[in-house]
């Protein structure tokens, strides 16, 4: 690193993969309008460690492609069967950019990685990433032109307990939704929210059933609803929702929660955190139960992570 | 009947519940229905298409019997299945917010 902070290394490279061995052509995508568009790196949206090796991490980039390095970040390689899988022509982005955002490894298999994609969906991998399917049956959505296509569902966040990985919790565009097959079916959970849109989901760090979320008013305006910042609880998995208001902004506040601003820690009680668009970062150490705003004033806040030191 | 539905902010714009429903004569054209559309509710002019060149924006895309017929030409003749309305003419915009 330099004086300043800066490394001094080249930046990282991260390269399509077009070779023979793909076996595919990954030239296109869908853009916006429906014809084809090359891909394009743009940006990482997420990294993901594995969780095995310290060396080894995996990384969420736009346009959508999942990387992994196995050298502590100095070099990537594209998992291209995942591009290369027979719905990627017909990927296209949402309004955010076509950028894969959630890495889920399950810890009782390590073949199986499931990621989303906002606006492709869900996609699975039992074979280490060498083969891919999307796994996004279950879920419908009225904003494209078939409402229960394969793909082009706008997931905009996946959240699992370690202690049920076949267990997966999404936030999509609206709707929030379950799996109790690894993504095999999914069904809607909304229940009683305020409104069904938003961006972040989390699990309790102990109670792989309590599930946490912030609702917003809709895709096209994006604050909570009626002005009043709620995470919303629910303790049974879904469909039964508590707000959780003490010590957030109950007026006024019209900040967003991104989809990567969301997490929990590993203590007991189990702390939650998230950031907002307006630069807050609000923390609580029981649970949801209190709120208290632990920073301010910062750009939008992109992600929120957490480490628990002994 | 001719049937289209449109995406949800336009038809809060338009203050339109469901699917809205167009009598016309003629060849039917995405043209024409646009047009009917827009003579129906002049709010949504310059939403679906330009103000002055009339053409497609961008983020606004037409389908119908499960095809995509953004790029065709605004004169080609729209299916029968549209013209009878056993099949819904779709205005979909892109994905925005995710």
């Amino acid at each position: 690193m330099t004086s300043d902070g800066m490394p001094k290394g080249e930046s990282n490279m991260f390269v399509y993969d077009a070779s023979p061995e793909s076996g595919k052509p990954l030239t296109t995508h869908q853009w916006y309008d429906g014809t084809q568009h090359p891909w394009e790196f743009k940006r990482v949206w997420h990294l993901e460690p594995s969780l095995h090796d310290p060396d080894h991490v995996y990384a969420g980039v736009e346009d959508a492609a999942l990387f992994q390095s196995k050298d502590g970040g100095k070099s990537w390689q594209e998992l291209a069967g995942l591009r290369g899988n027979d719905t990627g022509p017909k990927w296209q982005p949402g309004a955010g950019g076509m950028c894969l955002h959630t890495i889920l490894l399950d810890p009782n298999n390590p073949e199986r990685i499931s990621i989303a994609i906002s606006a492709a969906g869900a996609f699975r991998t039992d074979d280490g990433g060498k083969t891919w399917k999307p796994i996004n049956r279950g879920l419908h959505s009225q904003y494209i032109p078939d409402p229960n296509a394969e793909v082009g569902h706008c997931v905009h966040r996946i959240a699992m307990h370690p202690s049920r990985p076949n267990t997966l919790f999404m936030q999509k565009h609206w709707d929030v939704m379950r799996s109790d097959d690894a993504g095999g079916s999914w069904n809607e959970v909304s229940g009683n929210l305020p409104s069904d849109f938003g961006f972040p989901i989390d699990v309790h760090a102990h109670e792989p059933e309590t599930v946490y979320v912030v609702p917003i008013k809709s895709d096209s305006e994006h604050y909570p609803p009626s002005g009043r910042l709620r995470v919303y609880r629910s303790r049974t998995g879904g469909n039964e929702w508590e707000p959780l208001t003490k010590g957030l902004p109950q007026r006024n506040c019209y900040v967003n929660v991104l989809r990567d601003a969301m997490s929990v820690d590993s203590l007991d009680p189990c702390g939650v955190y998230f950031g907002t668009t307006g630069g807050q970062v609000y923390a609580s150490v029981d649970a949801g139960d209190n709120w208290k705003p632990i920073v301010r004033d910062l750009p939008a806040v992109l992600s929120v992570e957490v480490q628990a030191l002994p | 009947m001719i049937r289209v539905i449109l995406p949800p902010n336009l038809r809060t714009l338009a203050h339109v519940d469901g699917e809205v429903g167009l009598e016309l004569n003629g060849t039917l054209t995405q043209r024409s229905l646009l047009d009917a559309v827009e003579a129906k509710y002049p709010m949504l002019r310059g939403t679906m298409r330009d103000h002055v060149t009339q053409v497609r924006r961008p983020m606004v895309r037409f389908f119908a019997c499960g095809e995509d017929l953004s790029h065709e030409s605004s004169d080609a003749p729209l299916p029968d299945a549209i013209a009878y309305g056993t099949e819904p003419f779709l205005i979909i915009g892109a994905i925005a917010g995710g």
